[in-house]
């Protein structure tokens, strides 16, 4: 282990870092959109829609990443759409974590009591106010776990990425060993940035899940 | 363009050399899995034991093993086990190696939560009819624990056959790697090649995985009724 080969590399990763934090945020935030919207869909079985969504999170889900960030940046210019990396990355991070986030909801959702959505709709509630101020808020509460598991998750599987070479940590890591040929050094820094990244963020969703659960619940 | 496809896939052996593909992924799978359960329920087993410094160790076995994504486990054996240790093993057991350590932790979690989640009754009444510390793991625990944990299992399985989606990256000839050949050879022919190849190999995994998670998911429903 030669640190001088390290410290060198140390601003490369710096900006793969960045990359990789930038990328996992912006991916989370779209899955957790996508899979809200799919798993409310599918809960209350609006026709037709519902039948889509539940194809497209079982597809998701059943298929690697690797091979959709393939689909769609060589598949896809075939049929006319010519995508950055980049862009291909986050439209694959969000399509796969839309349909792992929408199984964390549903889960979360059918664990609602039903009690609680009987008396929602006998204070006249429609599907959407049910949807607002029952299903979902306690749902969330019940489906921290499971969401928490799938950010981990997710931030990991940005290091799919480097498949398609955008430059976040693998890839850059990849990169350097490709011409230096310094396996150990770059391979410790990278899983040293992989823990400085992923360690904060099981700490904090722990005490979010903690906080979720007692400002909803009260246990 | 329909064509296209077909004469693609059944000019030569095209297909023959995709199912062959498909193969090494799937053996690939099965060996790891086979190795990774062995090895996590004897540390599932240990970390249910009431020594501290093992607990601890083995908790940063598995705190490893989530943090580091599996790409990198891969290239860590990849390259660590040639250059550091001069071992040269064929690509493949390398993989095996990787993805069995990683199988192995995320496992022992699961055998330690079922073995824990089983009623504490049932071992009392084993120790009461006289059984030994290996007979209640063997007969009571064990067993009843297996039936609890089998959803995650089924779970984990398909999460081991998409990883080896990245087997291509250690240079073995999977699936996709496989794939790619066949439209590197075919481009300049048949430019839509690559839309029907990886399309296809997208199809191949899903119909491995999809009836997997269908038949992990109904288990885990019966369990909850």
């Amino acid at each position: 282990m030669n640190w001088q080969v390290i410290s060198h590399s140390l601003p490369i990763f710096a900006q793969a870092f960045k990359l990789t934090l930038w990328l996992s945020l912006v991916g989370i935030l779209g899955s957790l959109i996508v899979g809200a919207l799919s798993s409310l869909i599918q809960y209350f079985k609006v026709p037709i829609l519902s039948q889509l969504f539940t194809a497209y999170v079982e597809l998701a889900r059943n298929t690697p990443l690797l091979i959709q960030l393939f689909f769609l940046y060589y598949a896809f210019p075939v049929i006319g759409l010519k995508m950055s990396a980049t862009t291909c990355g986050i439209i694959g991070l969000i399509f796969l974590g839309g349909a792992y986030m929408a199984e964390g909801f549903t889960g979360g959702f059918s664990g609602v009591n039903q009690t609680q959505i009987d008396n929602g709709k006998a204070l006249g509630m429609n599907n959407l106010q049910l949807a607002r101020y029952v299903v979902f808020p306690q749902g969330f509460a019940l489906s921290m776990p499971a969401l928490a598991a799938n950010v981990i998750f997710l931030i990991k599987e940005t290091s799919i990425f480097s498949v398609i070479a955008i430059p976040e940590l693998t890839n850059t890591a990849l990169d350097l060993i490709g011409m230096y040929y310094r396996s150990n050094e770059y391979l410790f820094v990278l899983v040293v940035a992989y823990a400085i990244v992923l360690i904060p963020v099981i700490l904090l969703l722990n005490l979010l899940e903690r906080r979720v659960r007692y400002g909803t619940f009260g246990d | 363009m329909e064509h296209s496809v077909i004469n693609v896939l059944f000019v030569g052996n095209n297909f023959a050399r995709i199912m062959q593909g498909l193969w090494t992924s799937v053996w690939i799978s099965v060996d790891s899995l086979a190795a990774g359960l062995v090895l996590g329920t004897l540390l599932g087993i240990l970390r249910t034991l009431p020594s501290k410094p093992l607990r601890f160790i083995l908790r940063l076995y598995l705190e490893f093993f989530r943090i580091v994504p599996t790409i990198v486990l891969l290239y860590l054996v990849y390259y660590i086990l040639p250059r550091s240790f001069n071992i040269s093993w064929p690509a493949s057991w390398m993989a095996i190696l990787a993805f069995a350590l990683w199988v192995a932790a995320e496992f022992s979690d699961i055998v330690r939560g079922a073995i824990e989640s089983v009623p504490v009754t049932q071992k009392e009444s084993g120790l009461a009819l006289g059984l030994s510390k290996t007979q209640l793991f063997r007969y009571v625990l064990l067993p009843q624990a297996v039936q609890l944990e089998l959803p995650a299992t089924i779970n984990l399985a398909t999460r081991v056959i998409k990883t080896t989606s990245l087997l291509m990256m250690i240079s073995i000839m999977d699936v996709i790697a496989i794939g790619q050949q066949i439209i590197e050879a075919n481009n300049q022919k048949y430019p839509t090649a690559v839309f029907w190849i990886y399309g296809l190999i997208f199809i191949l995994y899903f119909i491995i995985d999809y009836p997997l998670s269908l038949w992990s998911k109904k288990l885990a429903a019966k369990e909850n009724r």
